[in-house]
Parts: C-alpha cells; sequence; structure tokens
C-alpha cells in the first residue's frame, strides 16, 4: 500500500441497539502514522465506534476499508489479525488471573494441539513488564493477578498488552481515566512513541489538554455524528475548549 | 517505543518476588489439610477398619460413580454457571446403555449411543444458556425434569436387569479387578477416574481451553473483547459434563448389573459439594481440579467413615453440612484477604 493511501476509512457507519441509533452515518478517515483524537461528550457513540471498529459490534450498515481492502469483521480474532489492537475503556482484563494469562488472553502462545507454553507466556510477560510496560515494582510478578494492582498499573497491562502484538491500529478509549499525573504522563508519551512508529493510533480522552498535546487531528462526535473535524494546526487548546462548551451548550458547532 | 523503564529499575525486576508457592496454592493446601485431619479422625476411631485394605477398596469401587462428573462439574462452575441436570442426564443415557444392550448385545454400540445422549443433554444446556439466555439454574432445573420424566415415561418406573453384561468382554474395561498381590486388587473404574482427573487437570491448568474457561468465569465482557468465543466455551463445558454424567453411568450399570429409574438421582448434591469443598468459586474465575479431587475423597469417605467412628448413619448429613459450611467459611475468608 503506498503512503497516500489512508489506513482505515470508514463510511455511513450505523449501529443500532435494539430502536435506539447510536451511531447515525460516521464518515472517518485515518491515515498512516496518524493519531486521531475522538472527542464529545458522554454517550456521544465513541467507544460504540470503535467496538464497531474491533469488530466487538457489528455495524447496522456503513463499510469498513482497511489498508484498502472492504473488511466485515466477524469478530474480535479478526480485527487482531488484521492488525488493530485495543485498549478498551473497561481495560479488558479478568481480575483473579495472573498477568501472564491476561496478556495472552484469546491468543495464547502454544505448543502443540493448542497446550499452553506456559514458559514462553511468562518469559515474554516478564520482558514486556520491564520494557515496555514499566511495571518494575518488586512486589508485582508474572504470576501475580491483576486484582491487587493500581488503576495506572492495570492500564499498564492494558496497554502492554496492546504493544506486544505489533499493530498497525491501536485504539485507546479514555486510557488516563483514573490515573495519576504521573501515569498519565506516560501514557501520553505511550501514544506519541506511536507515531514515532510510523503506526497509527485512534485515541480518547475527555482531557482537552491531552488530546490536543497528542493527536494531529481532531474529530468532534455528537450523538452519534461527526460534527467538526480539525487539524491541530487550525485550532488552538482554547479554541478545542471553547468549541466544546459551545457544542455542549448549543448542541451544534459553528465551523 | 518509549521504554520508562531505566536500568537500575531493571535490575530491580530481576530480584523481584511475587506471591509465594504456598499463597498460591493456599486453596489446595487448605483442603489437603482437611482430608488429613479427617483421616486421622477416621483412624482414630477405628484402627482396625482403616489399615485394612478393603475400605479402600470399597472406596475406589464407588468414587467413579460420581467422582468423573465433580470433576467435570469443576469447569462448569469455574465458569460461574451452574448445572442441576447431570444426575437426570446420567438416567437417561443409563436408559439407554441397558435398553441398547438388552436389545442388540453389543457394548461398544450401548456404549456410543449413551455418550450420545450425554453430549445432546449437555448442548440443549449449552443452548439454553447462551443462544437463548436463560440462567444455567433455571435452564437446567428445566432440562432436570425433562430428562428425568423422560426416563419415568420411557421406563414406566421399571427397571432393567442386565446381568448377562458380565460376559461381555468389554465388562472388564470398565469394571474388572486388577490384583496387584496379596488382598491389593485395584477396580478399573478406579484407573479410569484417575486418568480422568490427569486429564481435566491439565486440560484446566495447561490448555488454551482451560485458559479460556478460567477467563469467561472471570469476567465474560473482558472475555469477549479478547476475542474469546464465550458462547462456544461455555456450550463446550456443559457438553463435558453431559458426557462425564454418560460415561459414568456406564460404570454403575456395569457394577449394580441393574438399572433403575432413578438411576444418578442421588448424586446431584455430592458431586456438587465435592467441588465447593474443593474450593471452585461460585463466582467463576477460580478453580482446582486437585481441589475438586480431594473434595471427592472426602465426600466418598465421610459416610462409611461416620459409621466407623461409631455415630449412626443418621449423622451423615449433618457432618456433611458440616464440612462444606466450614469449608466454603474458610475459602470466602480468603478470597476476602486475597
Ligand atoms: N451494548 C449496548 N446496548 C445498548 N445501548 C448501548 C450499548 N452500548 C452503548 N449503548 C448506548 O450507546 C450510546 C453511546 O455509548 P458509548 O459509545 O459508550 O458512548 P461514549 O463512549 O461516547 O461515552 C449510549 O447512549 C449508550 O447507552
Ligand atoms: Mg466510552
Amino acid at each position: 500500500m503506498s503512503d497516500a493511501e489512508p489506513l482505515l476509512v470508514l463510511r455511513n457507519i450505523r449501529k443500532s441497539f435494539g430502536r435506539i441509533e447510536v451511531l447515525k452515518g460516521i464518515d472517518l478517515t485515518i491515515g498512516k502514522g496518524e493519531i486521531v483524537a475522538l472527542v464529545g461528550d458522554n454517550g456521544a457513540g465513541k467507544s460504540t465506534l470503535i467496538k464497531v471498529i474491533t469488530g466487538v459490534h457489528k455495524p447496522s450498515a456503513g463499510e469498513i476499508v482497511f489498508k484498502g481492502e472492504p473488511i466485515t469483521l466477524k469478530n474480535v480474532q479478526a480485527s487482531r489479525l488484521l492488525g488493530i489492537e485495543t485498549v478498551y475503556q473497561e481495560r479488558a482484563l479478568a481480575d483473579q488471573q495472573e498477568l501472564w494469562r491476561n496478556i495472552f488472553a484469546g491468543r495464547e502462545l502454544t505448543r502443540f494441539l493448542g497446550f499452553l507454553d506456559v514458559k514462553a507466556q511468562k518469559r515474554e510477560t516478564g520482558r514486556l513488564m520491564r520494557s515496555g510496560m514499566g511495571l518494575t515494582s518488586r512486589a508485582i510478578t508474572v504470576d501475580s493477578e491483576v486484582k491487587g494492582l493500581s488503576g495506572g498499573e492495570k492500564q499498564s497491562v492494558a496497554i502492554g498488552r496492546a504493544l506486544y502484538f505489533d499493530a498497525d491500529l491501536i485504539i485507546l478509549d479514555e486510557p488516563t481515566m483514573g490515573l495519576s499525573l504521573k501515569e498519565t504522563e506516560r501514557v501520553l508519551a505511550f501514544v506519541r512513541s506511536i507515531r514515532e512508529q510510523g503506526k497509527s493510533a485512534i485515541f480518547i480522552d475527555h482531557n482537552i489538554f491531552h488530546v490536543h498535546d497528542t493527536a494531529d487531528r481532531f474529530v468532534i462526535l455528537d450523538r452519534g455524528r461527526v460534527v467538526g473535524q480539525f487539524h491541530r494546526s487550525e485550532l488552538t487548546h482554547q479554541q478545542l475548549v471553547d468549541m466544546m462548551i459551545e457544542l455542549h451548550e448549543a448542541g451544534q458547532v459553528a465551523r | 517505543m518509549t521504554s520508562v523503564a531505566s536500568s537500575a529499575k531493571d535490575q530491580a525486576a530481576e530480584t523481584q518476588h511475587g506471591p509465594s508457592f504456598l499463597w498460591r496454592n493456599r486453596f489446595q493446601i487448605a483442603i489437603i489439610g482437611m482430608l488429613v485431619v479427617l483421616y486421622a479422625i477416621f483412624l482414630i476411631g477405628d484402627w482396625r477398619t482403616y489399615t485394612s485394605f478393603d475400605i479402600y477398596r470399597s472406596f475406589m469401587i464407588s468414587i467413579p460413580f460420581f467422582g468423573i462428573m465433580a470433576l467435570a462439574a469443576t469447569y462448569v462452575v469455574t465458569l460461574g454457571e451452574i448445572d442441576l441436570s447431570f444426575p437426570s442426564i446420567y438416567g437417561l443415557a443409563g436408559w439407554v446403555f441397558s435398553s441398547v444392550y438388552v436389545a442388540t448385545a453389543s457394548f461398544p454400540l450401548a456404549f456410543l449411543l449413551c455418550l450420545m445422549v450425554g453430549v445432546v443433554g449437555g448442548l440443549i444446556n449449552g443452548l439454553l444458556v447462551t443462544k437463548i439466555g436463560i440462567p444455567s439454574i433455571v435452564a437446567t432445573i428445566g432440562t432436570m425434569f425433562l430428562w428425568r420424566g423422560l426416563v419415568n415415561v420411557l421406563t414406566q418406573g421399571q427397571g432393567i436387569p442386565i446381568a448377562q453384561i458380565t460376559n461381555d468382554p468389554w465388562h472388564a474395561l470398565f469394571v474388572g479387578q486388577i490384583p496387584l498381590g496379596g488382598p491389593v486388587v485395584i477396580p478399573a473404574q478406579f484407573l479410569w477416574f484417575l486418568a480422568a482427573a490427569i486429564f481435566f487437570g491439565v486440560f484446566f491448568k495447561r490448555h488454551r481451553f482451560g485458559g479460556h474457561v478460567l477467563f469467561v468465569g472471570d469476567d465474560e465482557q473482558s472475555a469477549r473483547m479478547m476475542g474469546i468465543h464465550v458462547d462456544r466455551v461455555k456450550i463446550a463445558c456443559f457438553v463435558i459434563l453431559g458426557v462425564s454424567a454418560a460415561f459414568s453411568s456406564v460404570f454403575l450399570l456395569n457394577q449394580m448389573l441393574f438399572f433403575w429409574a432413578t438411576t444418578g438421582d442421588g448424586y446431584l448434591l455430592t458431586t456438587l459439594a465435592a467441588v465447593f469443598i474443593g474450593g471452585t468459586s461460585v463466582f467463576g474465575g477460580k478453580g482446582t481440579m486437585i481441589g475438586t479431587f480431594v473434595g471427592v475423597l472426602i465426600i466418598a469417605s465421610l459416610e462409611p467413615g461416620i459409621i466407623a467412628i461409631g455415630l449412626s448413619g443418621f449423622w451423615t448429613q449433618f457432618v456433611y453440612g458440616l464440612l462444606i459450611t466450614i469449608s466454603v467459611a474458610i475459602y470466602a475468608l480468603m478470597l476476602k484477604r486475597g
């Protein structure tokens, strides 16, 4: 694929739960090496949109084109195989399971007939903890359960997992929620590093400052519609903040 | 990738210490301790009986009648689900085995059709729970009555004698007695039980499937987002339990040589009690096959043990209740702390 060709194109994506239409025709393009922020109020449909991209939800209508090919995602496995990794808002960890099980959940390292290569999973988890995740507390090992970890440590595990599989598109849904300042800094640094590796990201965050510092482009979502798209150079922090307030109060933005 | 960890921190990580072996295996250790205490009491209560081989032989004969189901039920309970219908599947599968054997004199055919009943019974439970969305406790109350009711209709309450099966070469494969010299005779079904324990244990903790069972039981939504086929995993667990129930009925029938319309009925609570005494959590996500194995040994030795120490059989249920209550209380406290 050529560099000019976008990595992901969504055309007129709709999604209804029962009679409620949550996504009302979304068009979105993600370029190669681009970090795109999705911003919008709670309930705007951000999480639903990314779950359509990862195959958790089937869209009711619309087209997804990834690396130039139209795709239908039967399940999450399918999107992972294509090179889409996700750090879900809910983190998608299992509390009572060890780290080495959580990192490889759903795509375990196996030796034969589906028997786990526990040694390899532990070794890789340990490596990842020290390099990618920065989990260096002495109290945490590959055998630790997720339950005892702090919010930031849990987020590190979720991010480390997304990192391990070397995806082309990494999606992060409110990754800084509930984190300390220091932990937040780490997560934002990680998001920026995605661009340096020539990969793409979709980044959802409520903090406009995080968004403005990190993303190349902002896509504003409101009640299931894209109501504005701006390049970072087009808007200052303050203009973005003002726009969000305006959207909140008036229910629309003037482009 | 930005590595925030400094090399000094890397060094520290090399020598880190996580949860200790004892702590990680606290449930297994607790139940093995319970078994040891229980046997100490039995030995003190009746030294002669508990130092002779006979009582252990009778344990080995009867344990597999419900023990294999307890191992399989550990998967279902670890999912955070429950199955109340397996004793009825046991009954229906047993009826199929007996009638087909009487009609055709073919052990393999009877055995195969019997297992099919287990597969179909488990499949129906799994589909009701995953595709229709009925909570498992409700769905399996339904199928429990359904299959037992079907047995009643089919048999009109009549039993089926199958004494002629003792001449079948397959008979010994299931319940033959293997002499090891002196008074030591191992019933074949106990070897099957041991094999099942190893098989289920390895699949549980060392196979992708067991990992998925743990993950789904722990957090179903997370499992879905990680691309685990949640429904498939659940259905498979119900099928495993159904097939185990059918398989177990073959041991019972070959030993008893008679099918009753009530065959399997008494095993519901003992089987589930073995799982819970073993330390598998009803909340899902945490289970232990070693725990269930020891739980089976405890449940099986309780009744003869109570008699051996000089109490009447009327005490049995009371002691069951005491043991179950104490053990689950201990586990709950452990979970709270851990
Ligand atoms: N699985 C679901 N079933 C029904 N409604 C849902 C489901 N998931 C999300 N919704 C609804 O869709 C809307 C958008 O939700 P969401 O995508 O989580 O918003 P955001 O992430 O932007 O806060 C909300 O009104 C929410 O209640
Ligand atoms: Mg959301």
